[in-house]
């Protein structure tokens, strides 16, 4: 079996477990570090999918995924901490 | 010296896959919000290391190791600042951690509460 594939269930696998917790997670903070960890994941698994059909160029996409992720949690806990993603709440 | 290559790149994929679902099962498995986030934070770091340099490995020295470079010096930086703006978010809503057993803090109180009862 190649190895790609290998790493490749290894990580779907932990995917899996993060939406189940996604789902589960009785606080908002809970489904935030969960859709986090499924960010972080996504960038393995295109790397790694990349790897394993012969066009690493794949890593592009998974550099732009990460870098979405990390600003799109940003985002998130922005808003729900101020209900507005362009609160000046913090200025007064 | 091939041979040896290929070894070290079945072990840190392996390797790297184990720790990301051990990681899973912490993030599903764990008490509350604050373990969680330690369980998940073993996925950042070493699963997504031994990954990525196991596909560093297999691919030798060129442009794809110096993306996959780039990954994850991108990942090194975002993924602590995302836990801790997490961490800190909850903290400041007031989230406590009702499965922590606060010994140090417990064991004083109940030094000084000693102390007043005499």
């Amino acid at each position: 079996m190649n190895v790609f594939a290998v790493a490749m269930i290894g990580v779907l696998v932990t995917m899996l477990l993060a939406l189940v917790r996604a789902f589960l997670g009785p606080t908002v903070f809970d489904r935030v570090l969960a859709a986090n960890m499924f960010g972080t994941k996504t960038v393995l698994l295109i790397a790694v999918s990349g790897f394993l059909t012969g066009r690493p160029e794949w890593l592009d996409l998974a550099l732009l995924y990460a870098l979405m992720n990390f600003i799109g949690m940003i985002a998130l806990l922005r808003f729900s901490r101020f209900a507005n993603l362009a609160s000046d709440e913090q200025l007064k | 010296m091939e041979m040896a290559r290929e070894a070290a790149v079945w072990l840190c994929l392996v390797m790297g896959s184990v720790f990301c679902m051990i990681g899973g099962l912490g993030i599903l498995r764990m008490p509350d919000f604050y373990t969680r986030t330690h369980a998940a934070s073993i996925t950042d770091t070493l699963g997504a290391t031994l990954i990525l340099v196991g596909l560093g490995l297999h691919s030798g020295l060129n442009l794809i190791t110096v993306k996959l470079f780039f990954v994850l010096t991108l990942l090194y930086i975002t993924s602590p600042t995302a836990a801790h703006a997490l961490v800190k978010a909850a903290y400041a809503k007031g989230l406590d951690a009702p499965h922590v057993e606060d010994e140090t803090y417990t064991s004083k109180a109940a030094a000084e509460d000693g102390e007043g009862a005499d």
